[in-house]
């Protein structure tokens, strides 16, 4: 059964497009000439949430298609979403203490 | 019956990237100091952050966005059984980190030509919120720094193994996690531009 292997290496092995790659760079380039244009702004504290969020949107963009993490397992991204998750402890966990002490 | 040797892509992938979470967590413990210390001393982190050169920064985000892409259209054409394109692609990797610290170095001779540096007499007798805030920009930047040059060192290997055919179109999974590596130093610095030379 040719056609059956080819389906089942083809489902093992994604293969990105270098068209979809390239999108996903200018798309990430946008992102960073927004940040930059968001800051150089007077917006007090809400330039710093801003900038965390294109940041944090930048970073899915290059986890998912970069890093291939859209066509792995779903058990890469329970580990993604479990050190994450330790991150954000370890965050709230230090304002906490610090902004209450 | 051939004996085929055993390979087990999805567990060197995963692999890979528990060893990344442990960086993600190593970094994400100096952005936490990072914003702990931002919380204490907010006027003395503006003051000190404005000395950084957002030029430099900007660029070298660029610098990093590139090298990524072509780190993963490396991965791309070695799929598709594209040798000469892998090889080329990753020396394009190779020659962005080689302009990323041409850059920091230029960045940092800068900053110490000032007299900021670590125990710098100028730090000493500042506000102790600036001394906090170059000593982390040193630590982080230069901690970043040792991984661009753990990375290029390491995508430099794959790249004479795929030249040299041990690494292929059927084999390839040292590479994916080479450029996973890569990445991470991307994803670091997606964080570190913004935090220390844009919000300040």
């Amino acid at each position: 059964m040719t056609s059956d292997t080819a389906v089942h290496a083809e489902h093992a092995e994604h293969i990105v497009s270098y068209k979809k790659l390239c999108a996903v760079w200018l798309t990430l380039l946008v992102l960073t000439v927004a940040t930059v244009l968001i800051t150089r702004a007077d917006l007090g504290a809400a330039k710093v949430w801003a900038a965390l969020g294109i940041a944090s949107l930048k970073s899915g963009l290059v986890i998912a298609f970069f890093m291939h993490m859209k066509y792995e397992a779903r058990l890469f991204r329970i580990i993604l979403f479990v050190a994450l998750v330790t991150l954000a402890t370890f965050v709230g966990f230090t304002f906490f203490d610090v902004l209450y002490r | 019956m051939s004996h085929q040797e055993h390979t087990d892509n999805i567990g060197a992938k995963l692999g890979m990237w528990l060893f990344l979470f442990t960086e993600l967590l190593l970094f994400g413990g100096l952005f936490i100091l990072y914003a702990v210390y931002l919380a204490r001393y907010p006027h003395e982190f503006s003051a000190a952050g404005k000395e950084l050169n957002v030029t430099f920064g900007a660029i070298n985000t660029v610098v990093l966005l590139t090298s990524s892409l072509l780190a993963a259209m490396a991965v791309t054409a070695i799929k598709r059984g594209e040798k000469g394109l892998t090889v080329a692609l990753l020396s394009g990797t190779l020659g962005c980190a080689l302009i990323f610290l041409v850059i920091k170095y230029f960045e940092w001779s800068a900053k110490i030509h000032h007299g900021i540096y670590p125990g710098s007499p100028r730090l000493v007798a500042g506000a102790p919120g600036e001394s906090v805030f170059f000593g982390l920009y040193y630590i982080t930047t230069g901690l970043h720094g040792v991984h661009v040059v753990i990375g290029g060192a390491v995508l430099g290997w794959i790249g004479t193994r795929v030249n040299s055919g041990s690494l292929n179109q059927g084999n390839n999974v040292a590479l994916e996690n080479g450029t996973l590596y890569w990445h991470l130093v991307d994803l670091v610095w997606i964080f570190i531009f913004p935090l220390y030379y844009l919000i300040l």
